[in-house]
């Protein structure tokens, strides 16, 4: 059941991320990043983190792509001339991005052998176990966010007005 | 039925979904795709940490996911801010365009 599951959202997502860099017009692009991040609150679920598991699909594929989506809107781009970049990262990133990934496939599949395997009988790591850290351990480190994030709003407010030159 | 996945698929998997975004970085020319996929890196390196914290039984792995979710909703915020101010300023989001810092 895990490996059924595992295959059909880890195929998703790497459809739905194939499909972001294919498609010409930024709100099909956005509406597959949706599909990816989805699927990756799915393979959340099949690890056992059933708090990030909704916190994806609330943070991510709700609060942020709702914001890509109102923006896309907003600005009403239209679409991509020419998608496959310039000459510089055809000839010179694409290698690059070959070599990368190889790399990381070597490392993951030399270093994987010494882990376990996942079953969905491994039990999710509760809600209880996750606040006990954060808002005992790391109570300071989630207070910051807080203002971080509060920063973030003025940020955006302050940049985003009509007058940004004076004020 | 108790089928069981090695943990290195996963790893592969998020590997894969990385080297997407950096492709998607590369090669698209519209600065809300770039921004996307900065969003897919983020996504994979995301789902490794979810992977290890379930490899190494540590719940510490899953907070830091969490801060990364909303350091990525702090720096949406503030980077389409900044594409609004930009496409007001331009008139366009085409990165070949947007090649001066002064306005």
């Amino acid at each position: 059941m895990h490996l059924v599951l595992f295959l059909i959202f880890a195929l998703f997502a790497l459809a739905g991320a194939v499909n972001l860099l294919l498609q010409k017009h930024p709100i099909n692009s956005a509406l597959s990043l949706i599909v990816v991040m989805a699927s990756l609150a799915v393979l959340y679920l099949l690890l056992g983190a059933e708090f990030l598991a909704m916190a994806q699909i609330i943070v991510y594929a709700g609060a942020i792509m709702v914001l890509f989506t109102f923006v896309v809107m907003l600005l009403n781009e239209g679409r991509e001339e020419k998608t496959w970049g310039s000459k510089t990262a055809k000839t010179i990133g694409l290698p690059a991005v070959v070599v990368l990934l190889a790399v990381l496939a070597a490392t993951i599949l030399r270093a994987g052998r010494h882990y376990g395997m996942i079953s969905l009988s491994d039990g999710v790591t509760t809600i209880q176990e996750l606040s006990k850290v954060l808002f005992r351990d790391l109570l300071l480190p989630f207070e910051l966010t807080s203002v971080l994030i509060l920063i973030a709003i003025l940020g955006a407010v302050a940049l985003a007005r009509k007058d940004n030159g004076e004020a | 039925m108790n089928t069981a996945v090695p943990a290195e698929w996963y790893l592969i998997l998020s590997a894969a979904l990385f080297t997407l975004g950096v492709v998607g970085f590369l090669i698209k020319r519209s600065l809300i795709s770039i921004f996307m996929s900065i969003e897919l890196m983020l996504n994979a390196v995301n789902l490794s940490f979810v992977t290890f914290a379930h490899e190494w039984h540590a719940v510490k792995g899953q907070i830091f996911v969490f801060f990364v979710m909303m350091v990525a909703a702090a720096e949406a915020a503030v980077g389409l801010a900044i594409l609004i101010s930009i496409f007001r300023a331009r008139g366009t989001l085409t990165v070949d365009q947007i090649d001066l810092m002064k306005l």
